[in-house]
């Protein structure tokens, strides 16, 4: 039987949110090939298996590693593969999937898949987003294993009710090793992540306004801050927070653009996005070819009242 | 190979791709491929950061030597010469007609056997990724084959006898990675502000060495079966203007699009 590797994400000794759904993918895809998952924690963490096996896995490895080491992971991560005869190793298109995915790929000594948006079992074969979101790509990895990270929001986590077994292994210690990991924007989801996102343009005028998209984001449970481009170079918000070609691509299931024209390289970071709501003073901006829905006016008018009639609905 | 030559990085090797400016309109060819009918061809965006990067540590250093390495057809002599132009000493170019479309892995092998000929190098520096395939796997990949430590998407770096300390955001913070020369770096925004290639540094570009070496392609583990448009998105419409608008968008997105 044929193996599928998902390498588990491990932050403050606990699974990322984010590989659940990469798990949902593996079992997917086991479920119609009849393989088995193995999912991998390269560092010590908290597995546990009810939890791990109703997510997807039926074995799960946790090593040793009590610091992650970007070259040890990946040389565990191969080392396993081999082991079990991996046909596909899976990661969370995440600053540590991006990172591991062509480490693990090159010990392997095959290609990658970044980023992918679908996988079909037959092959398999993986699309996946090129020029920041302007085409799509269908690829096939003509090797014994392929290496592929999913993008979040992509893939449902599996809901079944099964137990994994738990085993210990050991991890590959590396020339490299993570020193110290600072949150920054505690409480609110990363933008790349988050399954509602709400980003603020030059249109907000200064980042005296921001404390009007954050009262917005503070009535939708889950939803991220980002920015465009222009407000990260003016120094307003963190280059973290934006969202487009040179920033982060997201595709949540809602987006709201406030004050945002609409560059292109914009809107290939953002047009994967289920919803699209923009707000934008100028009903000729670029944007509205883009939205769901559009409100044309004053986004320092238009906020406040927005998130009135939002902290009504009490979503929670 | 790699090796360590003294305690600040003196020998440079910056690998940089030419790729469509991203205000590119993607038109697509025989359903597999990018038309270049008419694209403007650039230096990648984060290619500039490592070229940045790399002029600083030799600048900071007093000594040694930038190379710019490119796989690319045989126009990327424009990107090189640019690269040149900003500051770097020599450059050279693993050309092929179809190098556009080369995949991560074969991109890899060719930048590393380059480097295992041209070498040894202190620091290796890339872009995170390259703004066409958008796979960020070439710096972590040709480290990984050469057999040293790499960080990738780096924001703030600082070295010193010998010894890396990097910067790279995650999601929801900032992770700081240390490893030792030799090392590879992959460059993010807000590493450096990259200079822009003056009069003078054009002209003497001109004179600089740029080696073009054909390069062989074939033996890609990665096929592109298909390239298309995303699928178009659904018309929207104008629900308003101000604040009067709001109570029906949120009708909308509760009742229509179920998302709230
Ligand atoms: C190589 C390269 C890479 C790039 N990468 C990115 C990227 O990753 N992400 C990105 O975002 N951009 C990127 N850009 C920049 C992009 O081209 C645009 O310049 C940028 O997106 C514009 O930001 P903006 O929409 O906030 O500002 P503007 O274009 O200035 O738009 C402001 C908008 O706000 C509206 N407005 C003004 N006042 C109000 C008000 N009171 N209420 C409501 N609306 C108002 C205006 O009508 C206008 O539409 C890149 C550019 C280049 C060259």
């Amino acid at each position: 039987m044929s193996t599928i590797l998902v390498v588990l994400e491990v932050r403050d000794g606990s699974v990322r949110p984010v590989s659940h759904e990469v798990l949902g993918a593996a079992r997917a895809l086991a479920d119609e090939s009849g393989a088995s998952v193995i999912a991998l924690a390269t560092e010590t963490c908290a597995a546990d298996a009810a939890h791990l096996g109703a997510a997807g896995a039926d074995r799960v490895l946790v090593g040793a590693a009590e610091r992650h080491s970007p070259d040890g992971a990946a040389a565990t991560v191969a080392r396993v593969a081999k082991e079990n005869g991996a046909s596909c190793v899976l990661l969370a298109a995440t600053a540590r999937g991006r990172d591991q995915q062509g480490r693990i790929a090159a010990l392997l000594d095959t290609g990658f898949a970044s980023d992918c948006v679908a996988i079909d079992a037959k092959g398999p074969v993986f699309t996946r987003p090129v020029f920041a979101g302007k085409a799509l790509i269908k690829v096939q990895i003509h090797a014994g294993v392929a290496v592929a990270s999913l993008r979040a929001n992509h893939f449902a986590p599996a809901g079944r009710t099964a137990e994994a077994v738990i085993e210990s292994c050991s991890s590959e210690s590396g020339k490299s090793e993570v020193v110290e990991i600072s949150a920054k924007s505690a409480g609110r989801p990363d933008v790349a992540e988050a399954a509602r996102v709400i980003s603020g343009g030059r249109g907000l005028g200064g980042p005296e306004n921001w404390h009007l998209l954050e009262k917005v984001a503070d009535a939708v449970p889950g939803m991220a801050l980002g920015a465009s481009r222009a407000v990260v170079d003016a120094g307003w918000r963190p280059h973290g927070e934006q969202v487009g070609q040179t920033g982060k691509t997201v595709s949540p299931e809602l987006y709201f653009a406030v004050g945002i024209s609409g560059a292109i390289q914009h809107l290939a970071g953002m047009s994967s996005s289920k919803v699209i709501v923009a707000i934008n003073r100028d009903k000729e901006a670029p944007i509205f070819q883009h939205a769901t829905y559009g409100v044309v006016g004053d986004a320092l008018e238009i906020l406040p009242a927005l998130a009135d009639e939002l902290q009504k609905l009490g979503l929670q | 190979m790699v090796r360590l030559f003294g305690p600040n990085p003196m020998n440079i090797l910056v690998c940089v791709k030419r790729v469509p400016a991203t205000t590119t309109r993607v038109a697509i060819l025989d359903g597999k491929r990018l038309n270049p009918e008419g694209v403007e061809f650039v230096l990648n965006p984060y290619d500039e950061y490592a070229v940045e990067e790399a002029l600083r540590r030799k600048e900071a250093a007093g000594t040694g030597k930038v190379t710019a390495l490119s796989l690319g057809t045989a126009d990327a002599q424009k990107e090189l010469r640019q690269v040149l132009a900003m500051g770097a000493d020599e450059a050279v170019l693993l050309a092929h007609a179809e190098a556009g479309f080369a995949d991560a892995a074969t991109t890899a092998r060719q930048l590393e056997a380059e480097i295992r000929k041209r070498g040894p190098f202190d620091l290796l520096l890339f872009g995170k990724q390259a703004v066409d395939r958008d796979q960020h796997g070439v710096g972590p990949m040709v480290a990984t084959k050469l057999g040293i430590p790499c960080i990738t998407e780096v924001v703030n770096l600082d070295i010193a006898d010998g010894k890396v300390t990097a910067e790279r955001e995650v999601e929801g913070g900032r992770e700081t990675v240390s490893a030792t020369l030799p090392c590879a770096i992959t460059c993010q925004k807000g590493l450096n502000e990259p200079r822009y290639a003056n009069l003078k540094g054009i002209m003497a570009a001109k004179k600089k060495p740029l080696d073009t070496v054909q390069v062989d392609l074939s033996g890609a583990v990665v096929e592109v079966l298909e390239m298309a448009a995303p699928a178009p998105r659904p018309p929207g419409r104008i629900v308003g203007e101000g604040a009067a608008a709001v109570p029906e968008l949120l009708r909308l997105l509760r009742e229509e699009a179920k998302v709230l």
